[in-house]
């Protein structure tokens, strides 16, 4: 079991976050103006990857809230949590 | 096959210390330095597509099998076998039933006892929803004639008698029994097509991993790959590397629409026979057989978020055992003797990937999520056919990649809320 | 032969214990385990090996143990399989069998399988059971092999103990209490944080057990730690599952007389210390499996701590200094050492020996052992040039007891499952830790030990007989042979073989079949691999996992505030979710389709009191709470009045329903909507995401309140003749409060909220006041009702009555591959909206296309109703759609194109009997003009 430090709450178990997905996907301006391709793109195309991966956790059963996380998907250790308002961490060495 | 098997040649090998016996599969130290088709990935689905491309595509001695590991050594060795084909929506059970049908006559096939035993897969209901969703199936399945019927709970006890079908809880309310269903040796399932496959020439090369993909500028379709044991030129390239798609899909420059989990299951310590049969609820997330050797299998759930790492929670290992106790109570003085994870790779639908992609010459067989197995032979045939064709084989049509774009989609998951 | 030395070991000889095994009793004494106490009375024989049932001794005093496994029965479904004896503290009455035996462990016919050995190598089965037929296998082969494998039966009765959990934190874990535990523990202990110590052993102290000199040490020691309230102490607590960030899980051993039998501990420790200890090594000579052939460390310790001799004359067959310890220790107990035959050429320790008394041969090995069910004898032979024995110079030794001291293995399984690197270790001859993942430490014999000759050497010295796996039995030559088969990677020859994937999971086998691999293969050990340690560190019962998960406790039950009611009245439930919700009120005499009759009839008639308090409930406020679901839902928002609400339907992105309920507008800035039952958490995920990660810039808030109300549904035609007496503050007229109207208001005296709302077609109220409040409303109503004819009515006459009236329910009609249009439902999307959450997914090519399934009525043409789930279908055809509900007073259905098939007769299949014919019809069967709705 994870511990996940919620930027809002500190270093919580696992049980209480809810993993939501790759981060930094926006939602376009205006979804109607997307060809089917670049709206399914935007629906299901996925990094991922092997490596760092930015993702999104919400502290469903704590503070409710959602924040983005650094964490590597091969090792599953997080470099960073951090708010959508935050600037991104950089990925480490 | 230099060597046929069977008890003669047993009976043979033992007079002289079985020192006769050859490899079973030859195992080139390093790729040719061109072929007809590669094969990304020696899984169960990929030994099963070259082997296929072999024998029935004219291909024999034109295909490489490229595997980074060792075969067999992922999802095919790490799953708990369940083989059925009771799925819900046409498109599906015709795919899995195909897979079910090439399992009936495999081990002859392949002159190799991949020990399928339909011994019967019951599905079961434990309430209003599950009893609609479940009897929906066998209305499905019956249409399109896979077998599938439906159990009151005490025929389920007499088809399960460890079953608990009072348990507290969630009392059991009906089954859905498909008695084709069962299971196989999984490892058995890698290695048998791998010998038969390279009895017709197919070049199986272990630790050699897929490090690039070379595309002709001009056209942009596929000329060959790059990997840790040299060049390899080829026209065509079947990428069928389960949760390492993503990664082998980069290379070509495509991203996919595919997440990779891990997986966990566990067996428990080898007992006398006990459990007759496979049972799965999806309600109580319980999926138990039990092997020949003796050891229950059981399968657990994923965890939550993506990863590579073939380990996962021990919070989803207390979950499946907390349903498997439940349902079974007798087993609750057996011990998990092992446990292991796997990557799957899901698509939003929870239906696989095969076909050709948007690199012409790139095929892909992907997203199985934690279903794959049941699939292997049929998922192996209908790609063979797709690559060796250049266009998807009639059951393998709406698996396509363009259905993400359309929006037609195969959801099992959101039909029925079942787990594969 | 009784082996109980008259005086020494941690015994207490003033408690004597009786115990049976195969039926015959014994005695042992407190602080023995079954393994110690079976020796002390000269039983040597305990169990069947796996494939061959070769008789089976006891190979060690730990866990590590692959042979004693015995059965315990402690009655009354308190049996369990597959116990090592070696681990079974003695306790008086206590009942244990053997094993895998037919007819009885001493005459064992499946031992006839050793003769056919031959026929039965390595993966003997994938070669063969290949015909007669396609279903040879299944139908004739398998059931013979299944009842060949297993080793003991599963219990078969529900256990009736009760198993618990405990979460704690520590700042430090110790795993391992021998003397590195010990010291790091004290240690820890100093520097002031909680410390945990863990030991899966029912004594602390490992090493130190078997060592009288230190007992005095070890009895100082744990008097610091006991004295320390800091610290907790855990014997019989086996540190099985060592997750990231130093999760670790422990399975502790309770026994109570209770009842509660184990208990599962989740720890997170900022410093986890591996103190594991050492496994001794095997040697692979000919018949290393006889009864009377034992690790040379488990002798000492069946000596020194049981106060047990395991044998009278023994042959010592060393690779490792640490032999010599345990010879000597034997010699002093009183017993005979005949030889120590050491596979090196000059042995440091062969000095020592001689000085002793002891015949020390150099270079020698062991080319077999004689015995039938216990060993008597060994040929001892000096080593030709490769390594083995040489059977020519072979001379016969006279024994009872056979040591092997192979050298030692790091115990780093927890390192490995915790992702730690393990490197291999050429001077220690080990895979010794690498890189140590943050947090963990490893003292004591796991970090290494003192290397004898190289497991490589001894490997290439293996008899093809000898058994490496002794539980599988796994032999030398069944590895060369997967080797020869192309089996090459360490992975595959452990399991074509089977090698390591016994109960014990090869923590005697693992490192000396590497080697026989390497040796084989004549590469170097890491060039070969190691196989991946994986969870648990020894095997744990399902009970321990599962906890306190049982029975009711499986799984929490939501009740609504009626249940209590509800239950009085009789009803039968149905589980939504975690909810129970009523299903019906059966009276005296009626089954279910007579009770739900009876509702519906009264509820058409007169009127009904539902519990929908289970509905989900989102209060949405804020400046921008319109804003908010006019992006979110599918409807026009902003033009809803305050007092006035909306039948609501949310999309997925992907453009299928996922949620329906109602949007009221309580004020200009508040909103009250309602998700279905099942769907209240997951429609507030979703909400919640795009509150906060697409639409930051709203002012809006949303807050659960579905336990906040309590909902009483009333509904039919004299709905507001039972409810408008009740109510202050609000005009329920037909005119002031027309259909979808909502408003504030006292109910029976308490503040709450009044919607016109109608999940049957009839004229309908739901009432939702404070929970707490809702049993006193609802039984005021309910009594004053009685004058109206009320009835309470549950889940399964609300499906009938809203089927009737072609209403859906989100996971009946739908199931996730379902759009707004299919339903039928196009209206209810704001035609002038820019954008709303799946709005785009709807353009796509396949949402457009016009023969997709549509929501239509069935008509049964000959009084039969068909199954929900029913295909429908033109002649043989294939399946044009499906029944999603079914009653006889109606019948829905998705069917392709539906909504251009009016008047069609089609099919529907039956699972017993000919296809139903039905006729396509619009999905409404009551009040199509709604005048009973606005009534």
């Amino acid at each position: 079991m994870l511990l996940i430090r919620c930027p809002w709450c500190g270093d919580r178990a696992e049980l209480e976050f809810r993993h939501c997905g790759e981060a930094h996907i926006v939602r376009p301006a205006d979804p109607s103006a997307q060809s089917d391709a670049e709206w399914a793109e935007y629906l299901y195309l996925r990094e991922n990857p092997r490596g760092w991966h930015r993702e999104r956790w919400r502290h469903i059963h704590g503070c409710g809230r959602f924040f983005n996380a650094l964490r590597h998907t091969g090792t599953d250790r997080f470099a960073a949590t951090y708010r959508a308002e935050d600037p991104r961490p950089e990925i480490p060495e | 096959m230099s060597q046929r098997f069977g008890l003669l040649s047993l009976a043979r090998e033992a007079l002289r210390g079985h020192r006769g016996w050859q490899p079973q599969w030859r195992s080139p130290e390093r790729p040719r330095d061109a072929y007809d088709v590669v094969i990304v990935g020696g899984g169960g689905h990929g030994l099963a597509t070259a082997y296929y491309l072999a024998k029935e595509h004219g291909l024999a001695g034109r295909v490489a099998v490229l595997e980074k590991g060792w075969i067999g050594g992922g999802n095919t060795g790490r799953n708990t076998t369940i083989i059925r084909s009771n799925y819900l929506f046409p498109e599906s059970a015709a795919l899995y039933d195909h897979a079910v049908k090439l399992w009936e006559g495999l081990s002859q096939d392949l002159d190799y006892n991949v020990m399928f035993s339909p011994r019967g897969v019951m599905m079961l209901a434990h309430n209003v929803h599950d009893v609609q969703s479940f009897r929906r199936h066998v209305h499905a399945n019956r249409l399109d004639g896979v077998d599938n019927e439906w159990l009151t709970p005490a025929q389920a006890k007499a088809y399960c008698p460890p079953l608990d079908i009072d348990c507290a809880r969630h009392p059991v309310l009906g089954a859905a029994l498909q008695r084709r269903g069962g299971v196989a040796r999984h490892d058995a399932v890698a290695w048998g097509y791998a010998r038969a496959a390279s009895a017709l020439g197919v070049d199986i090369v272990q630790n050699c991993e897929v490090t690039g993909i070379d595309r002709d500028p001009a056209t942009g379709a596929v000329t060959g790959l790059r990997t840790s044991k040299g060049a390899v030129r080829a026209g065509r390239i079947g990428v069928v590397a389960a949760g390492s798609t993503s990664l082998v899909m980069a290379m070509a420059g495509l991203r996919m629409p595919l997440e990779s989990f891990p997986l966990q299951a566990l067996v428990s310590e080898p007992v006398k026979p006990v459990f007759p049969c496979v049972v799965m609820s999806n309600t109580v997330h319980a999926y138990i057989s039990q092997s020949d050797k003796g050891e229950l299998v059981i399968g657990a759930g994923t965890d939550q978020y993506p990863s590579y790492s073939q380990a996962g929670g021990v919070q989803i290992l207390t979950h499946t055992l907390e349903a498997i106790c439940e349902m079974f109570p007798i087993f609750r003085r057996m011990r998990m003797l092992r446990s292991w994870g796997g990557i799957v790779d899901t698509t939003p639908d929870r239906s696989p990937i095969i076909g050709t992609t948007p690199v012409p010459g790139l095929f892909v067989n992907c997203g199985w999520g934690t279903g794959g197995f049941k699939a292997t032979p049929g998922s192996g045939h209908v790609f063979a056919a797709t690559i060796a064709r250049g266009e998807p084989h009639p059951i393998a049509a709406p698996f396509s990649l363009e259905r993400f774009t359309t929006g037609r989609l195969i959801d099992e998951a959101a039909a029925a809320a079942v787990a594969h | 032969m009784s082996g109980r030395l008259p005086a020494g070991g941690r015994i207490d000889r003033t408690r004597p214990l009786r115990f049976t095994f195969d039926g015959r009793g014994y005695t042992g004494y407190a602080g023995d385990t079954l393994a110690s106490a079976l020796l002390a009375n000269g039983v040597h024989l305990v169990g069947r090996s796996f494939k061959y049932h070769r008789p089976r001794g006891i190979l060690s005093a730990g866990s590590e143990e692959p042979n004693a496994l015995v059965e315990i029965d402690r009655g009354g479904g308190r049996r369990e399989p597959n116990v090592r004896a070696t681990m079974v503290p003695l306790v008086d009455g206590l009942v244990a069998r053997s094993q895998n035996r037919w007819p009885s462990l001493r005459l064992d016919l499946a031992s006839l399988a050793g003769l056919a050995a031959p026929l039965l190598p390595a993966g003997f089965y994938y070669k063969t059971f290949l015909g007669p037929g396609r279903e040879a296998w299944h139908r004739r082969w398998e059931p013979l092999i299944r009842r060949m494998a297993g080793l003991g039966r599963a219990p078969d009765a529900p256990d009736p103990d009760r198993y618990a959990n405990r979460y704690a934190h520590a700042e430090v874990l110790v795993i391992g209490a021998g003397p590195a535990g010990l010291d790091a523990a004290i240690a820890a202990a100093e520097q002031g944080g909680r410390v945990i110590l863990c030991d899966e052993q029912a004594e602390m102290g490992g090493s130190l057990l078997a060592d009288p000199a230190q007992w005095d040490r070890l009895a100082a020691m744990l008097a610091t730690l006991r004295a320390n309230p800091r610290v907790t102490l855990l014997p019989r607590t086996t540190a099985f599952h060592h997750g990231l960030q130093n999760f670790v899980s422990l399975a502790q051993v309770l026994d109570r007389p209770d009842g509660l039998r184990e208990r599962l501990w989740q720890v997170r420790a900022r410093r986890v210390v591996l103190a594991t200890g050492a496994i001794e090594r095997t040697i692979p000579f000919a018949g290393n499996d006889r009864p009377g052939v034992m690790l040379a460390d488990a002798a000492r310790t069946y000596a020194a701590r049981y106060g047990v001799l395991p044998g009278r004359r023994v042959v010592a067959s060393v690779a490792h200094d640490s032999g010599y310890d345990a010879a000597f220790t034997l010699q002093d107990a009183g017993e005979t050492v005949a030889a120590i035959l050491d596979l090196r050429a000059d042995p440091a320790r062969a000095a020592a020996a001689e000085a002793r008394g002891i015949t020390v041969l150099r270079g020698h090995g062991i080319v077999g052992t004689r015995g039938g069910l216990h060993v008597t004898g060994v040929r001892a032979a000096p080593l030709m040039e490769g390594g083995r024995p040489d059977p020519v110079r072979a001379r016969d030794i006279a024994c009872d007891l056979v040591l092997m001291a192979g050298g030692w293995t790091p115990t780093l399984h927890l390192l490995s499952q915790a992702r730690g690197r393990l490197r291999w270790d050429e001077a220690a001859d080990a895979f010794l830790p690498g890189d140590l993942p943050e947090g963990i430490t490893c003292v004591g014999s796991c970090a290494g030990t003192e290397a004898g000759l190289p497991i490589r050497a001894i490997a290439a010295g293996a008899a093809p007989g000898a058994f490496i796996d002794h539980q599988n039995d796994v032999t030398a030559k069944d590895i060369a042979l997967a080797l020869r088969e192309g089996f090459t990677s360490i992975e595959h020859v452990k399991r074509y073989t089977t090698n390591g994937m016994a109960t014990d999971q090869g923590k005697t086998s693992n490192m000396l079949g590497l080697a026989v691999a390497a040796a084989t293969l004549g590469r170097a050990l890491p060039e070969v691999g190691l196989t991946t340690f994986r969870p648990p560190y020894t095997p744990v019962t399902f009970g321990t996992l599962a906890g306190r998960a049982r029975g009711l406790d499986f799984e929490p039950i939501r009740r609504a505030p009626l249940h209590g009611w509800a239950e009085a009245q009789g009803a039968v439930f149905e589980p939504v979710g975690q909810w129970m919700r009523a299903r019906y009120f059966p009276r005296a005499g009626e089954d279910m389709h007579a009770a739900v009759a009876r509702e519906c009839r009264a509820v058409r008639a007169a009127v009904g009191m539902l519990d929908a308090s289970t509905l989900g409930k989102i209060e949405v406020t804020g400046p921008d709470a319109a804003e908010f679901l006019e992006r979110t839902y599918v409807n026009a928002v902003h033009s809803l009045k305050p007092g006035r609400s909306r039948y609501a339907l949310l999309l997925r992105e992907d453009g299928f329903v996922f949620d329906d309920g109602i949007i009221a507008r309580l004020a200009p800035d508040r909103f009250h909507v309602t998700t279905t039952t099942g769907g209240a958490a997951r429609v507030l995920h979703m909400l919640e995401d795009y509150r906060q990660t697409e639409f930051p810039e709203l002012r809006v808030w949303l807050t659960s309140t579905t336990e906040h109300w309590g909902v009483i549904a009333l509904q039919g035609p004299r709905a507001r003749d039972l409810l408008a007496p009740h109510v202050e503050g609000l005009d329920l007229s037909r005119e002031a409060f027309p259909h979808m109207a909502c408003g504030a208001a006292r109910i029976c005296g308490i503040p709450g909220l009044v919607f016109r709302a109608s999940f049957t077609g009839e004229l309908g109220f739901e009432v939702n006041v404070p929970a707490g409040h809702a049993p006193m409303v609802w039984e005021r109503l309910w009594q004053d009702g009685q004058r109206l004819g009320v009835v309470a009515y549950g889940t399964e006459a609300m499906h009938v009555l809203r089927a009737e009236k072609g209403y859906v329910i989100v996971g009946q009609e739908t199931d996730g591959t379902v759009t707004p249009d299919d339903l039928g439902y196009g209206w209810a999307i704001g035609k002038a909206k820019r954008d709303f959450v799946g709005k785009r997914s709807l353009a796509r090519p396949d949402m457009q296309r016009t023969d997709r399934l549509q929501l239509v009525g069935l008509k049964p043409r000959d009084g039969r109703v068909p199954d929900e789930g029913a295909q429908l279908v033109v002649g043989e055809g294939p399946s044009q759609g499906h029944v999603t509900s079914a009653y006889d007073v109606a019948v829905l259905g998705l069917l392709r194109a539906g909504r251009s098939r009016m008047g069609e007769t089609i099919l529907a299949t039956s699972l017993d009997g000919a296809p139903i014919p039905l006729e396509v019809v619009p999905p409404v069967f009551l009040d199509p003009k709604g005048e009973r709705l606005h009534g």
